[in-house]
């Protein structure tokens, strides 16, 4: 826990508008200097229900939400609004102040809209306020926000107080405000910003402010993304023109990013009848000769299983996207899990032919997901981009110069019709579109429309011009031969290492991680450190092919290992000892599954705990340890 | 060279190019219906003037799938009941093909059914071809959606409790812009309807009865047929979908009381295909996208250009 950030927390009901105004109020700090990285936390409702937003704010670098929270904005519940509807779910209108408490650190600052909220509500309140050492500035949010003319501008309002009680400049936000608001509504939402600023400054002695806001500078543009923001600029910047989709949280995003943005580049989004559709799109569009994509969350993606099949049997190359969340079935749809990994590694029938990406960062995201195109077209295999609601939904600043690359629109190895004439056909003029013996398993493919290269792609075992085939000889020499691509596809990515390692190399301990929690996992790495403990991690971003000789290197080079994951029953520690195939004895896991992300905190101490004290839980936190093997 | 040279290319077309060298004689059984598809779509094509390398043939699963190892052309035999999906897709990405759809009534009136009617509704520029021999064929004789109430099978052994699918009225609601249906038995009418239904800007479908002398022994031979745009017996216009869904309904009943009804049901050449309503409002390019990878000239947007400043 550092003393140099601002964690400021906004809550109120879905609807009320959380998600823009902490989205501006991050882009502020961002545009002051500071290093930002937000955390989103939202039930699955439409309106109403308890929602909030974390924007983490540093100098120094910052990889993951924090440990708890400093600063609360707690405007009210969008129920309490109209007073025709009555709150259905209990006292809902006081949540956004009473859930929040647990998490604020001690010295923190409460900044809550008594228009709205009576804090007198909460059992203790004013108790527990003491004791935390809290300020609480209760100030009448809506009141303002009425005299101005529009209740809904509380949230200005409250940011304007934010601004006045952390000593932060009113520039930046005002000028998010003029690039984020239309005209109409941006000059009452000024007055208001203005307003509640000046009145916090006049009522309260904010000299010396309880919590502040950092200072820092960034020496270059500094962009707000998302992962899903940056899995969808990744396809676009690798010539990916189709998408198909239906929607379903929170693989949303991306196919709504991608379907606004692919008009202006002359490209095609079709939302389609189910998911089976979408992928057999992507499918048929590449068949065609075109980049595509589609994608989904866990149930969506479970209907895919089909297509994925038919790709990996056709070599159609094609990218899916899956945003995990807590299941099984429905599970909770707006909650991060990482707990769709072995779903995506072995769905769909026969040994599965296929590329699982997961990266951890935002940063990655980019990088993974052009990856995952350039290997898709590249070897002709279905590649799949794996992330989850936290990776797709947070947003943290990354340099302008990431994304200053060059396109690579190329679709691999497919021929031109001038190649194709020097290629093998049968007789009766088909091109031999799977070849037997080729480099690295990829046998050159045509498009349809090209004269001298039609060919039969057919879910069933096939010969090389494609015809259906069920010989023992032709069997074994076609599995073999797309068997042969992965092998292929493992050599290319240790080029591209896309491994991620923090702490010491000759540290005594290690924890494994893969995906999302990876910035996490680091920033917990550093602590340990810093507090005299030897740990170094990894975070895996391949899945399949695995990086088992990297793996095995780090696991022998330490003596213990926690392994650390959003699932239940440790998926991806199963997928580790699959690969290494011992070292089981080596190997633990810390667990978190509860539909929240790790905090750092929560992995420092389970790390000590179980490590380091010897085996078991740490108090406090809903993380679970699971032993090694033997233990 | 150009990219895509068989596109457009004004020649003779002879039927036998489409006779692969491969599997030349189909495996289909002695009498089987499916016999007629095939040899309805090599008298077609050549007429309609698109020759194998331009057309893509996308096929499901079941006897009628094997139409791709009997029809030498672009194909992408498929997975049961997701033709349509990878067609339609296909004629997206490269409108310049000629995109033809086949599949069985299990294919596509069951396990696909909400594709059908989907890329019905659409409306997308692509002809479907549906084998209704009223059977599973492929895995030996099951009931299927459109074998009649009280059929016994296996699989429904005290005869089935289900009213069949009637696929000409589905296919009407559901949008489709060409709706017809022909039989085995009626090769001339079938090349025409055939040629037609490619021709037709829209979804075309075809309900192709094929009677299944194997599995299907008691259903009819589907003679004698009737064609409804004929006969003196039925006057209706098939321009107005009152009128169309009427006689739908009179044939998809009739067939089970012995009567065969074919011809052209619904015809409605206004509406746009999908194709065209998404160009429409500036979601679909003019040029087909599949030409653009091979354009040496094209100017690859890159979202550092486009996207990023909004997000500073």
């Amino acid at each position: 826990m550092t003393d140099d950030e601002l964690i400021w927390r906004i809550s109120g009901g879905s609807g009320d508008g959380i998600a823009s105004t902490s989205q501006n109020f991050a882009k502020a700090l961002m545009r002051s200097g500071l290093n930002v990285f937000t955390h989103r936390h939202y039930p699955s409702r439409i309106r109403g229900g308890h929602t909030y937003t974390e924007v983490r704010a540093s100098a120094g670098p910052v990889e993951s939400r924090g440990d708890g929270y400093n600063f609360l904005l707690a405007l009210g519940d969008s129920f309490a609004r109209n007073p025709q509807e009555e709150a259905v779910y209990g006292n809902e209108e006081i949540k956004p102040l009473s859930e929040n408490l647990d998490e604020l650190r001690e010295g923190g600052v409460i900044v809550y809209d008594e228009g709205l909220l009576d804090a007198s509500e909460i059992p203790d309140f004013e108790e527990r306020a003491e004791e935390n050492d809290w300020h609480v500035y209760p100030l009448d949010l809506r009141g303002l926000a009425r005299d101005q003319g529009r209740e809904v501008m509380r949230n200005t309002a409250g940011v304007g107080a934010t601004c006045a009680l952390t000593g932060m400049d009113l520039d930046h936000v005002q000028d998010l405000m003029r690039d984020a608001m239309p005209e109409k509504i941006l000059e009452p939402n000024l007055e208001i910003l203005q307003i509640a600023y000046d009145q916090v400054k006049e009522e309260y002695d904010v000299d010396a402010p309880d919590v502040s806001v950092p200072t820092g500078e960034h020496d270059e543009t500094q962009l707000l993304m998302s992962g899903s923001d940056a899995i969808s600029y990744g396809a676009i910047d690798e010539g990916c023109r189709f998408i198909a989709g239906y929607p379903m949280t929170p693989w949303t995003e991306v196919f709504t990013i991608m379907t606004q943005n692919l008009p202006k580049l002359g490209g095609i989004s079709e939302q389609v009848e189910d998911e089976i559709a979408a992928a057999a799109l992507a499918v048929g569009a590449s068949h065609a000769g075109v980049k595509a994509m589609s994608g989904s969350s866990g149930g969506g993606f479970a209907l895919m299983s089909e297509p994925l099949g038919l790709a990996e049997m056709t070599e159609t190359p094609v990218v899916l996207v899956e945003a995990m969340r807590a299941g099984p079935s429905t599970g909770m749809p707006t909650k991060p899990e990482q707990s769709d990994l072995e779903h995506v590694l072995y769905t769909s029938q026969g040994d599965s032919q296929r590329v699982v990406l997961a990266p951890g960062t935002v940063e990655e995201a980019y990088e993974q997901s052009r990856i995952a195109f350039r290997l898709a077209y590249e070897y002709q295999i279905p590649t799949i981009l794996l992330y989850d609601q936290k990776l797709g939904g947070e947003l943290k600043n990354v340099p302008k110069s990431h994304f200053d690359r060059e396109p690579n629109p190329t679709l691999g190895k497919t021929l031109s019709e001038d190649a194709l004439a020097d290629e093998p056909h049968s007789p009766d003029g088909k091109f031999h579109r799977f070849q037997h013996d080729v480099e690295d398993g990829v046998s050159p493919r045509s498009i349809p429309g090209q004269k001298g290269g039609r060919f039969l792609a057919t879910g069933n075992e096939h010969d090389p011009t494609g015809h259906i085939a069920e010989s023992p000889d032709n069997r074994v020499a076609q599995i073999d031969r797309r068997t042969q691509k992965l092998e292929a596809i493992r050599d290319d990515l240790d080029q591209e290492d896309t491994g991620s390692y923090a702490g010491p190399e000759d540290a005594e301990y290690g924890i494994l991680t893969f995906g999302s929690q990876q910035g996490t996992v680091e920033e917990a790495v550093g602590r340990l450190n810093d507090a005299g403990i030897s740990v170094k991690s990894y975070g895996v971003s391949d899945m399949l092919p695995f990086p088992t000789e990297q793996v095995r290197e780090f696991v022998e080079s330490v003596d213990e290992v926690l392994v650390v994951e959003m699932t239940a029953s440790g998926q991806f520690r199963g997928l580790v000892q699959k690969n290494l195939g011992q070292y089981g004895e080596k190997l633990s896991s810390l667990l978190k599954y509860n539909g929240n992300p790790f905090e750092p905190a929560e992995v420092v101490d389970g790390f000590e705990a179980a490590i380091v004290e010897g085996d078991g839980d740490a108090s406090g936190h809903q993380t679970t340890f699971v032993p090694a093997a033997g233990d | 060279m150009s990219t895509f040279s068989a596109i457009g290319e004004e020649r003779e077309i002879d039927r036998d190019e489409y006779t692969p060298g491969v599997e030349p004689q189909p495996t289909w059984c002695p009498g089987c219906g499916d016999f007629s598809v095939l040899k309805a779509l090599k008298q077609a094509l050549p007429e309609v003037g698109r020759t194998p390398e331009e057309t893509l043939l996308c096929t499901g699963i079941g006897c009628s799938g094997k139409l791709n190892s009997y029809l030498d052309t672009y194909g992408f035999h498929t997975i049961h009941g997701r033709s349509l999906p990878v067609a339609r897709a296909a004629k997206l990405a490269n409108p310049d093909l000629e995109v033809i759809a086949a599949g069985g009534d299990g294919d596509g009136y069951g396990i696909g059914g909400n594709h059908f009617i989907h890329t019905a509704r659409e409306n997308h520029d692509m002809t479907y071809i549906v084998f209704n021999n009223e059977i599973f064929g492929l895995t030996k004789g099951q009931t299927s959606p459109t074998s009649p109430k009280g059929h016994k099978s296996k699989t429904q052994p005290h005869g089935s409790a289900k009213e069949p699918i009637k696929p000409l009225s589905m296919s009407l609601n559901a949008g489709a812009s060409y709706v017809a249906r022909t039989a085995a038995v009626n090769p001339n009418q079938a090349k025409e309807i055939i040629i037609e239904a490619i021709e037709h800007d829209g979804f075309a479908h075809v309900d192709f009865l094929t009677q299944c002398p194997t599995w299907n022994k008691d259903a009819r031979q589907y003679v004698p047929y009737i064609d409804v745009n004929e006969s003196d017996d039925y006057e209706f216009d098939k321009t107005d979908r009152v009128e169309a869904a009427e006689m739908m309904r009179e044939t998809e009943e009739s067939l089970y009381e012995g009567e065969v009804l074919t011809g052209r049901f619904y015809v409605d050449e206004e509406r746009p295909s999908y194709g065209a309503e998404k160009q429409e409002i500036g979601e679909m390019p003019e040029e087909p996208l599949a030409e653009r990878y091979w354009d040496d000239d094209y100017e690859w947007e890159r979202s550092h250009d486009m996207f990023l400043d909004k997000h500073a």
